[in-house]
């Protein structure tokens, strides 16, 4: 009887207010349409981007660490050429399709992991569970600002590779086209699995040390620092169950003359095995966010 | 259970109103009943009810570790409720949607990690989410930082953070707002200045939820609080009346010739003074402390009306005492003290 009474027993409290959403004829019912979560991920793409480009640290390990590699190689290896006998070239031309599949890892794994563990750790995931932002649009945020990013970081890496060491470029329409797909299949699916491998570090303050370790074994079995041919078999076979393998397989498909097929583990660029890898561990990363993306640690 | 003292509680909420509101039987914007949430092995939040009314600032006070910020993150969605019925504009927050969310606005406790944006470039982000939002520019003068809209979140100092922090949770309109703490580690100036920033909400008829540890702070912005302590609500009502009449008695303290301090409890203290003073005279006539009656006046005469944080205190004190009698005692009493201000059920507080 208590609540009943006590609300006819008070006197009105608000007068209906022209500006305030009240009980009667409130002004923005939520449009909670898939459009909404497309322009409202759109914004938070747009959002995500430019706070990316403000943190300095971002900047220096994610997105010029490749360039920085390269030159690091190029400088060390000056003297060194690589590839089958007849058709060497320098050390800039090998690297460059190894670099650019890392610059996917970086971009959506090391990067989005450790952002979203640490927006998770400081409380800025409770926050936007506090606002009517979809789950979705806030992905779509993450993947665009992957995406933008990984493209950023692979244009410049191209550039300063043909302009500061002096590689020569592709030609062909055919590999551009190659080089799309298979980039922009590994930034989505770097991202998805960047999204969902935030959720392994117990704190904010933990990512980089959970995380970093990871994106760094799998760059050097992968083939992106060590020469994948000269890897141990087994070793070849462990990397193969991971994408970044593939990645890279298709980058040098696109960045190197068709005679360095002969080193590769099956003697070919075996493009479809690069889409198939890619594509069921980008199925396998959506699934892994849908189950277990949450805002906040669930409480006891 | 009646529970709330509904009838002179209405004068004192509606004092940060604008006159001329037209009846409304609205129902409550949150109505707690029975609400328990229970940890591994303790009830942080032991069945508590309380209602808000709509355009009403309710005050939620209480010791750190009482179940305050349980409550209120249940109330926001944040944790799920063991039991109990808990609705928040008519909702179950454990099934709010977007559209639910659209209708809160939520300060929470800490500023956390600083935006890498400007406060506009904030503002205007967040303004985005909701279907029908403040404007930005209005809302930034709104808490009053104006000269520092284009200033990085970052460079702000922790009030200003906090100003932000509000204007972030009032940018979508919201019906009802939660702040939890809002101004903890402001110096006086910036608190008088936010609560004007509160009462203005409160005019405009948002509904606010404040936890606050400064009773000060719940007096000057809510009509009605909660005192929970122990995980229950030990007290509710109208702060002029929390803890009930006993509780307000005034106190008159003096000291004897003898020089020692006295302290009595009375309804009626000019009755009590003019009771010493006449003592003084008659002393003085029989001439044995000439100094004092000279003038008769008892010596470090003092007459207090409890304060807020005087009667919170106490009520509090009688908490934690009466659980240390529980823990002890073999057999608990069956009937329970309906004398004592301040025991466990909130309808027993006002006597």
């Amino acid at each position: 009887m208590s609540a009943a009474t006590t609300t006819e027993n008070r006197a009105p409290r608000i007068p209906n207010h022209p500006d305030s959403p009240g009980a009667s004829g409130r002004p923005g019912a939520l449009d909670r349409s898939p459009a909404r979560t497309l322009r409202l991920g759109l914004e938070r793409a747009r959002y995500e981007i430019a706070a990316y480009f403000r943190r300095r640290d971002a900047l220096v390990f994610t997105f010029l660490f490749p360039i920085v590699m390269m030159s690091i190689f190029s400088a060390a290896f000056a003297n060194l050429s690589f590839g089958p006998a007849g058709s060497e070239m320098n050390v800039a031309r090998y690297y460059l399709p190894a670099m650019l599949a890392a610059g996917i890892l970086l971009s959506g794994v090391q990067n989005l992991g450790v952002d979203i563990a640490g927006e998770r750790g400081d409380g800025t995931l409770k926050r936007l569970a506090g606002t009517p932002l979809p789950v979705a649009s806030y992905f779509i945020g993450k993947l665009g600002q992957a995406l933008v990013t990984a493209t950023a970081q692979a244009a410049l890496l191209i550039l300063v590779a043909r302009v500061v060491f002096g590689v020569a470029l592709p030609t062909e329409p055919q590999r551009w086209l190659t080089f799309a797909w298979v980039f922009l299949l590994g930034v989505l699916t770097s991202a998805v699995l960047g999204i969902a491998i935030s959720r392994l570090p117990r704190s904010g303050r933990s990512a980089t040390a959970v995380i970093v370790p990871v994106t760094i074994v799998l760059q050097f079995i992968s083939g992106v620092y060590l020469q994948f041919s000269q890897l141990p078999e087994w070793l070849q076979n462990t990397a193969s169950v991971f994408p970044l393998k593939w990645l890279a397989q298709g980058m040098r498909s696109v960045f190197l003359p068709d005679s360095f097929k002969s080193l590769e583990q099956a003697s070919s660029w075996q493009l479809p095995e690069v889409a198939i890898v890619c594509g069921v561990w980008l199925v396998a990363g959506l699934v892994l966010c849908r189950l277990t993306f949450r805002w906040i640690r669930e409480d006891g | 259970m009646s529970r709330d003292s509904s009838g002179s509680g209405a004068s004192a909420g509606t004092s940060s109103t604008p006159a001329g509101g037209r009846v409304r039987t609205a129902d409550p914007v949150v109505r707690v009943r029975g609400l328990t949430k229970r940890y591994a092995d303790r009830n942080a939040v032991d069945g508590i009810d309380f209602d808000i009314e709509r355009g009403e600032t309710f005050a939620l006070l209480g010791p750190n570790g009482a179940g305050k910020s349980t409550t209120i993150e249940i109330l926001e969605g944040y944790r799920r409720r063991t039991g109990g019925e808990v609705s928040v504009l008519g909702v179950d927050p454990s099934r709010g949607r977007l559209d639910w969310r659209a209708r809160l606005g939520i300060v929470l406790q800490s500023s956390g990690e600083p935006a890498t944006g400007t406060v506009r470039q904030e503002l205007r982000h967040r303004a985005s989410f909701y279907p029908n939002p403040r404007d930005v520019d209005q809302t930034i003068a709104a808490v009053g930082l104006d000269d520092k809209a284009d200033a990085r979140v970052g460079r702000l100092s922790g009030g200003q953070q906090r100003r932000l922090d509000v204007a972030l949770g009032v940018i979508g309109r919201p019906e009802l707002l939660f702040l939890d703490e809002p101004t903890t580690g402001f110096d006086p100036e910036a608190r008088r200045q936010f609560w004007q920033l509160i009462r203005e909400l409160s005019a405009e008829g948002t509904s606010i939820l404040l936890t606050t540890h400064y009773l000060d702070e719940a007096a000057q912005l809510a009509s009605r609080a909660g005192v929970i302590a122990g995980g229950r609500m030990r007290a509710l009502g109208p702060l002029d009346e929390l803890g009930g009449a006993a509780a307000r008695v005034p106190i008159v303290r003096w000291r004897d010739a003898a020089g020692a301090l006295h302290e009595q409890r009375t309804e009626r203290p000019a009755g009590l003074v003019a009771h010493l003073q006449s003592e003084l005279a008659r002393d003085a006539a029989a001439g044995s402390s000439a100094g004092a009656a000279t003038e008769l006046e008892p010596r470090g005469l003092e007459v207090v009306r409890p304060s807020l944080e005087d009667i919170y205190l106490q009520l509090i004190a009688e908490v934690e005492r009466e659980d240390a009698a529980v823990a002890s005692a073999d057999t608990p009493s069956t009937s329970p003290d309906t004398t004592k201000p301040g025991t466990t059920k909130p309808e027993e507080v006002r006597a």
